[in-house]
């Protein structure tokens, strides 16, 4: 393993670094929804490199759900979520030292184990994954998984609803409403009792 | 096959520092897209120098994972701005008010 290696694609890594650059900042400016914008950067990047790596299906599917859904509502649960009295979310960081202590050990670690693994420097098995084999093996090996997966989103889905929902104010709580069929069974078992005595 | 796997535990760590420092919720949330992201992108690079369907097929997976976990988390995240008037996770330390 030597440097030449290493540099032979500088397009691989001018996207690599730039994907880093932009989570760097993700994960650091103050304002939340610039950060939120910069992981939107960082997550189009790596459809970039998907899309260098010839996975194009992929790249196109990290676009639409990440930078067009998962940015979209990290962005609405900001504005949802401000303090009242600033505008834009600002936030504060924790023991940065500590934790930039933390990463560049598990950095270091990464790096270790990487350089240490043999065959990872082979030229590629020439066979790129094409979208109809990415098709056949979702729909051949891994098909009850897929089917699996569409029942999560579902449930995804309708946890988020029943999670989030506003209770209406006009509308009784449950421990309410039992308490009025319990007065209401007292109300009608007193006025047959009362029709009894009546007869 | 090396520079994408240096860059995605580059990008891993930089989640890692993120989650550390991160007071307030959806920072939190932030953070494990971009672990989450760095994962995917081992799991594609691999499956192509492998040449095998199989990295690919996990990425997809990750991801609609990944997305049903932003859904919750975000219900979450609105669930504990309502109940306490802000969302700084090491604030909220009771489960009820």
């Amino acid at each position: 393993m030597n440097l030449e290696m290493l540099m032979q694609d500088p397009a691989l890594w001018g996207l690599g670094i730039a994907t880093l650059a932009f989570a760097m900042l993700a994960v650091s400016v103050k304002n939340l929804v610039h950060a939120v914008l910069w992981l939107g950067m960082s997550l189009l990047g790596t459809a970039a490199l998907f899309a260098k790596f010839d996975a194009s299906f992929l790249a196109a599917i990290q676009v639409l759900l990440y930078v067009g859904g998962v940015v979209v509502l990290l962005i609405f649960g900001v504005m949802l979520t401000r303090e009242h009295d600033n505008l834009a979310a600002f936030r504060t960081t924790r023991r940065p030292v500590r934790a930039a202590l933390v990463a560049i050990a598990l950095f270091v670690g990464l790096v270790h184990a990487i350089l240490n693994t043999p065959g990872l420097g082979d030229p590629s098995a020439g066979k790129l994954v094409s979208m109809p084999d990415l098709g056949m093996s979702l729909l051949g090996p891994y098909a009850f998984a897929f089917e699996v997966l569409s029942l999560l989103l579902l449930a995804a889905m309708v946890g988020a609803v029943v999670l989030a929902r506003k209770r209406d104010p006009g509308q009784p709580s449950a421990k309410k409403l039992i308490r009025h069929r319990n007065l209401g069974r007292q109300v009608v078992e007193g006025l047959a009792a009362t029709d009894e005595v009546g007869q | 096959m090396i520079a994408i796997l240096l860059i995605a535990s580059a990008l891993f760590c930089a989640g890692v520092f993120g989650l550390l420092t991160q007071k307030h919720a959806i920072g939190v949330m932030i953070a494990i897209e971009v672990m989450i992201n760095a994962a995917n992108l081992v799991l594609v690079g691999l499956g192509q120098h492998k040449g095998a369907a199989v990295g690919q097929s996990f990425a997809l997976f990750t991801i609609a994972i990944a997305v049903a976990e932003v859904v919750v988390g975000l219900a979450i995240v609105l669930l504990l701005y309502r109940s306490r008037g802000d969302v700084q996770v090491d604030e909220a330390r009771e489960m009820r008010q």
